[in-house]
């Protein structure tokens, strides 16, 4: 893995943003090869989203011939429910920049058949040629999408029951009302990630640092599902400080050993 | 670019780089209008995968909700109350100027006349439009500002009150009420408002009457006390004319209609709102501001225009008067009185702001939401919700108009 630590959470966002920029760029999208990017929700990508925005916003990336999955989606909400996933996508994302509706996908919580939602989902990513960059966040309990502890590795697109962690988590958007918060959720599986080209996992604050450790300094567990992409070819962890808490320091001052050749992997793309 | 949208066909139009009025505060969003009316983009981009087939750049400018005028009594030389050979033609020109002020919905106001005059005016001024608030939501003649009704000023007002009404014409109700209407309007089919005198006896059971009907009842040129000002309102009654003019003054033991905007005996769901007319003449600022600090949300602006408005400085001979303007005050010839005010909504609004120190927000809700709250008509008009008819004013951050659209279709630019 690459593990990027960076000062604080602006720096994260910018550099995941330039990643993701100079990887569509490199990849040269077109009508017939189009970028499948998986792509998360929540507190953590909303820096790396604004920033993806204002590169959209003075030209630099286009994203007409990108595809976007998204990881999950709350079940029995409606889709216009500000805390959709769909609602924040479309608002912290979708809304700004020149992505066609046909090109985005994000499981439908209300759909008749979950599982057929789920299944399907699995063949629309087979169908787009499968995802090049997954972008993904990390719970405090070390969960991928909604992979709570105890999720298979093996595990698929498919139905969750939410952990209480999550569902209490999750109540400051709810009003803080408990009954509010949705208790399942649609989520690709820890294999549906790891079948991806190449992951990006984005954590910031001292909320994730233990999880962290447990990601990267701990064995693969299923307890704590992103350590699952131990074993995964390429994987980049982006940082900031406070998330690196609960790391040894040998660790820590390997990886910011080589930030200086890991920044060349967001430096702008010579123009051509 | 070809459509894409599974539920409709029509163009979407995309207002781009500007600050919407939206939940009470200018934000930074685009607005999405299909058919006239504003468009979810969300739904659009979800359900039908659809996108935007043109692109209007604001430049920055503020879009508000088109200014509703519900006290507007003519202009550009037109007297609503006049029965001249063309009075459609006569309303249909202040219908189009009044689109330069932002205004795109009205209230043609009659003030107190003979029976004939209704009968004659009354119902060939407005169009087939029937005030029922659910049709107001019907696509109206393009071009131009939507006549929502009239506003019937009078004849059942007070003598001591009558303010510049003709003293001949005052009735009252001795017949028992429904019955002196009628027989004075001749219909109620296109009247949206009626202005009345609350202590005049039987007023109780006119006043229930047509607010049942969906009419709304105005309080003004009146000398009642705050007791019967309420017991009007317990029956219906939800406005008052040009709050301050041709009422009782404020009193600390009677405070008259004035009290209405703190009185605690107006029902809980409802809201009693008031005109001003805010043209820096008609109100002291230090009035303005008591009423709006007292009431800031049951503010509406309205402009009590008179024939004369528009018309450029000098000499007019307006019906049986002469009228000359200087600037905003216009005056009956070679004397200082006043005869009316000639300041325009927009006006009205920049003036507002200034004297009250509200914000922009609460000024173009002052003549957008309010009076759609009041007439009852806030899912078509008076806000930018999802839904709701495209009457748009593009205005910059002084708040003069830049452009008005009608149904989404631009009608007026600077």
């Amino acid at each position: 893995m690459k593990l990027i630590i960076l000062n604080d959470y602006d720096q994260v966002g910018e550099w995941a943003a330039k990643y993701i920029r100079n990887k569509i760029l490199r990849f040269n999208p077109g009508p017939d090869r189009f970028f499948i990017l998986g792509l998360p929700t929540g507190g953590t990508p909303l820096g790396c989203y604004k920033k993806l925005i204002e590169f959209y916003k003075k030209g630099e990336i286009s994203f007409k011939y990108v595809k976007t999955f998204n990881m999950d989606e709350y079940v029995g909400i409606p889709r216009d429910h500000p805390e959709s996933y769909h609602s924040f996508m479309w608002n912290n994302l979708f809304k700004h920049i020149d992505i066609k509706s046909e090109n985005t996908h994000i499981l439908d919580g209300n759909a008749a058949n979950l599982v057929e939602e789920c299944d399907s989902f699995e063949e629309e990513i087979k169908a787009a040629g499968g995802i090049d960059l997954f972008v993904g966040g990390i719970g405090p309990d070390g969960h991928i999408a909604f992979n709570e502890p105890g999720s298979s590795l093996l595990s698929r697109t498919r139905v969750k029951t939410l952990a209480q962690d999550t569902i209490l988590a999750n109540a400051r958007f709810f009003d803080g009302d408990l009954s509010k918060v949705p208790t399942m959720a649609l989520t690709v599986g820890v294999a549906t990630a790891m079948d991806a080209r190449e992951v990006m996992i984005l954590i910031t604050g001292v909320h994730k640092a233990f999880a962290l450790y447990k990601a990267i300094e701990e064995g693969v567990n299923h307890m704590w599902t992103v350590s699952a992409f131990q074993q995964h070819p390429q994987t980049v962890f982006v940082c900031d400080e406070d998330a690196t808490l609960e790391l040894r320091v040998k660790t820590v001052k390997y990886f910011q050993g080589m930030m200086h050749v890991h920044n060349k992997l967001v430096d702008p793309l010579p123009p051509n | 670019m070809p459509t894409n949208k599974s539920v409709s066909k029509a163009p979407i139009t995309q207002f781009v780089n500007c600050r919407i009025l939206r939940d009470h505060k200018l934000q930074r969003e685009d607005l999405w209008v299909r058919e006239g009316r504003i468009l979810d983009p969300e739904k659009l981009f979800f359900d039908e995968e659809g996108y935007a087939d043109q692109r209007v750049d604001c430049e920055g400018l503020i879009i508000a909700p088109g200014f509703i005028d519900v006290q507007i009594n003519g202009g550009y030389g037109i007297d609503f109350s006049q029965a001249t050979s063309n009075v459609r033609g006569g309303v249909a020109l202040v219908a189009k100027k009044i689109l330069e002020h932002g205004v795109t919905s009205f209230l043609p106001t009659l003030v107190t006349s003979p029976p004939n005059i209704y009968h004659k005016v009354g119902t060939t001024s407005t169009p087939v439009l029937s005030t029922c608030p659910f049709q107001i939501c019907k696509p109206h003649p393009p071009g131009l500002a939507l006549q929502a009704g009239c506003h019937l000023e009078g004849p059942f007002i007070s003598l001591e009150k009558k303010g510049a009404h003709p003293e001949q014409y005052l009735r009252s109700f001795q017949s028992g009420g429904m019955l002196d209407l009628i027989e004075t309007y001749g219909t109620l089919d296109n009247v949206a408002m009626v202005t009345l005198a609350p202590e005049l006896p039987n007023s109780e059971k006119v006043v229930r009457e047509l607010a049942q009907r969906g009419i709304t009842v105005s309080l003004g040129h009146s000398v009642a006390n705050l007791s019967q000002a309420e017991e009007a309102v317990q029956n219906g009654a939800s406005f008052i004319t040009h709050l301050f003019n041709a009422m009782l003054p404020f009193h600390h033991r009677d405070p008259g209609i004035v009290g209405l905007l703190t009185s605690d005996q107006v029902p809980q769901d409802r809201t009693v709102f008031y005109g001003m007319i805010a043209d820096g003449i008609h109100t002291n600022s230090a009035a303005l501001r008591i009423a709006h600090r007292a009431h800031p949300t049951g503010l509406v602006l309205v402009t009590d225009a008179i024939t004369a408005m528009g018309l450029p400085p000098g000499r007019h001979t307006l019906g049986q008067q002469v009228i000359e303007i200087q600037g905003l005050h216009a005056y009956v010839a070679g004397t200082k009185t006043l005869s009316g005010s000639i300041a325009t909504m927009d006006m009205c609004v920049r003036h507002f702001k200034q004297a009250s120190g509200c914000s922009v927000e609460q000024a173009l809700e002052a003549a957008s939401l309010h009076p759609a709250q009041l007439l009852g008509i806030t899912r078509c008009k008076g806000t930018l919700d999802y839904g709701a008819d495209a009457d748009l004013v593009l205005l910059d951050d002084a708040i003069n108009v830049r452009a008005t659209y009608i149904a989404g279709q631009e009608v007026w630019r600077k």
